[in-house]
């Protein structure tokens, strides 16, 4: 399960997000890091210093590549410079696989640069299952999507959640990056089950698992990245883990980021899970 | 039922309507439709939120999220005009040009423009704020251009009067009417990074302490904004030097740049042998800096922009 044909075959552990408070210790100390995964629009820029760093790392490490606006989800065509840039930024990094969001963030060239939820129709599906096999198609590389944290759902919708994620995924015949903290984020405020969540989604097509810490608020919880990973999330962590297999994994702290050895520790924190899930499935 | 993109267009029209000035979602959107109605008709409430107040989570995270980015971005802007009157001009601008790129690199490109437009946002420092957001749009372009292979000192022995030569893309020629180079480096020096960006939710906008100017005198000013090993530097030169960078940039042979740079009809033998040693100088310290770049006959030629000197790759 872990190498499949949506993660190029590969074998990855687990990782953590490259980002900028820790490159000087990445780059000084050398860390033994399984992999990283990076944030494509930060680096699909012309020159100078993010450039500079990426090559360094890629020297040593490998990355994965991340994307946060690609908007495979919005009604209006993709956009082709974003597309020229990303294909060049996939040609340095060689990234075995590439994900992005299902979501949408924009409409009639005016971006929201943010991760919009979908309505969960059948059109809405068919709409992003197109723009992923495109994409796909003209990055020549395999995509997987990832599930977001919402804060609404709309009225409009005319299945749940993970039935539209495994109808575009079905559609797109793409992989699927489940991110569990954001399953449980959206099960809190959506009331329903996230185990059921877990249970439901196409376990074969899932290349990579995304978990991450969030902010409690009176109402509501928000996607924040700036904690680290709770008990709860853990407990879905290891029900993925247990359904799908011993995937690559990898921690997100986007917020109030503590030191790289802190954030590795947390990330390290899933291989107690990959372990007996591969001893499961011997 | 709405088709995806007659959804899509209402909820990004109601996302990224402006905030009362509590950062609360407003009662009607940019466009005059009453918002608690809009999001009753498209979004489900749940037990503990009403669909506006769902709708209103997307509405704040978008303004959040778009002001952090220029404030970030044009720190100087903001000392100079006052949190207040930055905040305002942050709200318009972005309501009136929405960004268009996948990149909130890109947020800040049509601020100048807009402020042309709508000088009633500058107040009494109108050019003084011009010339900085300049500056820092300079500073965003020195930071992540790209850079061509330089020519190195050694190779100014070729150089001949008919060659033409290029400057890098990074490499910004700016002239000013306000010292603000100066003032930047006072507010921060070290906004360098602009590499945030990620799915993340942000929870609240960090708008620290900056400082403030008043009654900053003119002094015209002729800056090179560009870069050296990946840190964005800020150059004084003489206007001379500025013209032939910007001779050079447009095109012009290296002969007619520098004959275009000082033209006047009193100068003498003894001032040729100084102009000499100072454009000798000049040309080595570009060199020594990789600013100089071979030109291209397919390199379309850059004409000056009078209105204002940014001359963006």
């Amino acid at each position: 399960m872990p190498a499949n044909r949506f993660n190029g075959y590969t074998d990855y552990g687990i990782g953590i997000g490259l980002r900028v408070p820790h490159y000087q210790h990445i780059l000084e100390r050398k860390p033994v890091v399984d992999w990283f995964e990076i944030i494509s629009e930060n680096y699909m820029v012309d020159g100078g210093r993010p450039l500079s760093i990426l090559d360094q790392i890629l020297e040593r490490y490998q990355v994965v590549q991340h994307g946060v606006s690609m908007y495979f989800g919005s009604a209006e065509p993709l956009n082709r410079e974003h597309l020229r840039r990303l294909k060049a930024l996939v040609k340095r990094t060689k990234t075995p696989w590439l994900t992005d969001h299902l979501c949408w963030g924009s409409v009639d060239g005016r971006y929201t640069h943010d991760l919009l939820p979908m309505p969960y129709t059948f059109e809405a599906a068919a709409v992003t299952a197109r723009k992923i096999r495109e994409a796909r198609d003209f990055l020549e590389v395999p995509i997987a999507v990832e599930n977001v944290s919402s804060y609404a759902e709309f009225h409009v919708s005319e299945m749940t959640e993970w039935e539209f994620l495994n109808e575009v995924a079905e559609q797109a015949d793409c992989g699927v990056l489940l991110d569990v903290n954001n399953i449980y984020v959206s099960s809190r405020n959506h009331n329903f089950d996230a185990c059921e969540y877990v249970d439901n989604v196409p376990a074969e097509r899932v290349a990579q698992i995304h978990i991450a810490g969030h902010s409690k608020f009176q109402k509501y919880i928000l996607d924040t990245h700036d904690h680290p990973v709770i008990d709860p999330v853990w407990k879905l962590y290891e029900l993925a883990i247990r359904r799908v297999g011993p995937t690559a994994t990898l921690l997100e702290w986007d917020d109030r980021i503590p030191s790289f050895d802190e954030v590795h520790a947390e990330a390290l924190k899933a291989e107690r899970y990959v372990e007996v899930a591969a001893v499961a499935k011997c | 039922m709405l088709t995806l993109m007659e959804l899509q267009k209402r909820v990004a029209t109601a996302v990224m309507s402006p905030l009362t000035h509590a950062d609360e979602i407003a009662s009607r959107t940019v466009d005059g439709q009453p918002m608690r109605a809009l999001a009753t008709e498209l979004i489900k409430p749940n037990d503990r939120l009403t669909s506006l107040e769902r709708l209103g989570i997307y509405n704040r995270q978008y303004w959040f999220r778009v002001l952090d980015s220029l404030y970030e971005d044009f720190p100087g802007l903001c000392a100079i005009l006052g949190p207040n009157a930055f905040h305002r001009l942050c709200r318009a601008y972005l309501t009136d040009c929405p960004s268009q790129s996948f990149t909130l690199r890109n947020l800040g490109a049509r601020l100048d423009s807009w402020l042309r437009e709508h000088p009633e946002f500058g107040g009494r420092n109108l050019t003084l704020a011009r010339d900085m957001i300049h500056l820092e749009w300079a500073h965003i372009e020195a930071f992540d251009n790209s850079a061509l292979s330089p020519i190195g000192p050694d190779d100014l022995r070729d150089l001949g009067p008919r060659l033409r030569l290029t400057l890098q893309p990074y490499i910004s020629l700016l002239e000013l009417r306000y010292p603000v180079d100066d003032l930047r480096i006072r507010v921060n020096a070290a906004s360098e990074d602009h590499g945030a960006a990620s799915n993340a939710m942000i929870q609240d906008r960090s708008r620290g302490a900056r400082p403030r100017f008043n009654r900053v005198p003119p002094e015209r000013i002729f800056l090179a904004v560009h870069r050296l090993g990946f840190s964005v530097y800020y150059r004084r030169l003489e206007p001379q030097e500025f013209h032939v960078l910007e001779a050079l940039r447009r095109g012009d042979p290296i002969g007619e740049a520098i004959e275009s740079s000082f033209k006047t009809n009193t100068t003498k033998l003894q001032d040729l042998q100084v102009i000499k040693g100072m454009i000798e100088g000049w040309f080595a310290t570009w060199a020594e800096m990789g600013w100089l770049c071979r030109y291209h006959e397919s390199e379309p030629k850059k004409e000056r922009d009078n209105d204002h000197n940014i001359k963006a790759a």
